[in-house]
């Protein structure tokens, strides 16, 4: 089937299985290597974009579903040859050892500080709390998202939009 | 490499046109809604469809709202607007209580409450909330609505109810007055399963009980409920002495089995210890 998949704002149409997961497009076919293929259970995270400004496991997803939608990756996340206060706040923390688990870390804190610009300690750990490091501990991640807090991350504040209808209650 | 094996893929603009492309598939064809239970039996070869009707986008079945004395979910609602609903928090605990400790945020994000329901596996959180609530199951199919009691909406482990060319389209909740509720899980860790879990909801006249629900996740109860417990608190005064022996008659009606996640004497345990416990805060919310 052919699918038409907005990522980082580019538009790419493409001819499919409908059986194709949403990283393996994004990989293998778009050669977008940035978001990693990890457990292939949703449990790891190591996977997570957004799709339509949402974070999603994007092993648990199909690729035809995110046709006609817009897509994010890690690789959108600089901007203008600047990075991410996100990415910035990883680097000045050392919030990375393998860094296998770097990507989806980042998309989630993005979201998590577009949605809460000045999260709490906790809030932090439970925003990423459905993500795996084998290396850090999660402490210095924890930080790396602190100090995007405090280094500029609202201003790169993406506006939220939703495309779910509005909850009424 | 897990990968589903392969399938069609059709795209529902209303839940009218999804119904169709059901029915016209016959059994062989499962709406997807997030996704996010069937890619993964998909991955497993659990699940073989030959034909996925996409309902992500029917905004149509998303919405929470109150109603006659309900609180009424649309089946595509997302477990994270669930949890954000600030009318679901305050009149209905026990459905925070669950939806917090259900899968991860990032799941949660995608995941909707009709798809987590129409898996129907034994584990799942909500199968047991809804039936302490005694809610009731919105269907449609070609033929038109109806509804069932969530006590009557599954038919055995990862079957329900819903028929081939039917959908789940809505919940609805009781909101009744003089009620307290909670759920309370053991996992072993984030996002996990319950390795046991109950909910509590107790209607209270003074210091009677008028009315109690209890609902018990992964220790095989019949209909993820506790009737026994139930009747025997109907009636009683509400306190631990109460709350300790319902604990009791629950995990006595329930029929664990041993599995990775504990023996069966520790589930039945955590089936009447997580009872009394659930009683005890549905009592102080009353």
């Amino acid at each position: 089937m052919q699918i038409t998949v907005t990522v980082n704002g580019t538009e790419y149409t493409r001819d499919v299985e409908p059986r194709l997961l949403l990283i393996h497009f994004l990989r293998d076919e778009l050669g977008l290597t940035g978001s990693h293929w990890g457990c292939d259970t949703s449990n790891c995270g190591a996977c997570v974009v957004w799709l339509d400004r949402t974070p999603v496991k994007s092993c648990t997803a199909l690729a035809a579903m995110a046709s006609g939608r817009e897509v994010a990756t890690v690789e959108g996340l600089e901007k203008d040859g600047q990075l991410d206060p996100v990415q910035q706040g990883f680097v000045a923390c050392h919030g990375l050892q393998c860094g296998f688990c770097t990507p989806g870390m980042m998309m989630t804190a993005r979201w998590l500080l577009d949605h809460n610009p000045d999260p709490s300690e906790q809030e932090v750990r439970e925003a990423i709390s459905g993500q795996i490091c084998r290396c850090t501990g999660y402490e210095n991640i924890v930080r790396a998202v602190r100090w995007a807090s405090e280094h500029g991350a609202a201003e790169h504040r993406e506006p939220a939009q939703h495309v779910e209808a509005e909850v009424t209650a | 490499m897990q990968v589903p094996t392969h399938v069609e893929y059709e795209r529902a603009s209303s839940v009218d046109e999804a119904l169709e492309m059901l029915s016209r598939a016959g059994g062989e064809a499962r709406p997807l809604a997030g996704g996010h239970s069937l890619i993964p039996m998909m991955k497993l070869r659990l699940a073989q469809p030959e034909l996925l009707v996409d309902i992500s986008g029917l905004t149509e079945l998303s919405y929470i709202n109150v109603a006659d004395a309900e609180l009424r979910v649309g089946a595509l609602t997302r477990h994270a607007q669930l949890l954000d609903s600030a009318v679901a928090g305050e009149r209905l605990p026990i459905v925070h209580d669950a939806e917090r400790v259900i899968a991860d945020p990032i799941v949660r994000n995608w995941g909707t409450i009709g798809g987590s329901l129409c898996q129907a596996d034994p584990s799942e959180d909500l199968s047991a909330v809804l039936a302490a609530l005694r809610a009731t199951a919105v269907i449609r199919g070609a033929g038109g609505v109806r509804t069932v009691p969530a006590r009557e909406f599954h038919a055995g482990p990862y079957e329900t109810v819903v028929e081939p060319g039917e959908l789940l389209v809505e919940l609805r909740i009781p909101l009744t007055a003089n009620t307290g509720s909670a759920y309370e899980k053991v996992e072993r860790r984030v996002g996990d399963w319950s390795v046991a879990a109950a909910g509590a909801v107790l209607t209270l006249a003074g210091e009677l009980i008028e009315d109690a629900g209890i609902g018990l996740t992964a220790v095989g109860a019949p209909h993820f409920c506790a009737p026994e417990a139930e009747e025997f608190l109907r009636g009683r005064r509400a306190g631990e002495e109460a709350f300790t022996t319902a604990g009791q008659i629950a995990a006595e009606h329930s029929n664990p089995v041993a599995d990775q996640r504990g023996p069966e004497d520790y589930k039945r345990h955590l089936a009447a210890e997580l009872t009394t416990r659930a009683l005890r805060k549905a009592f102080e919310r009353a």
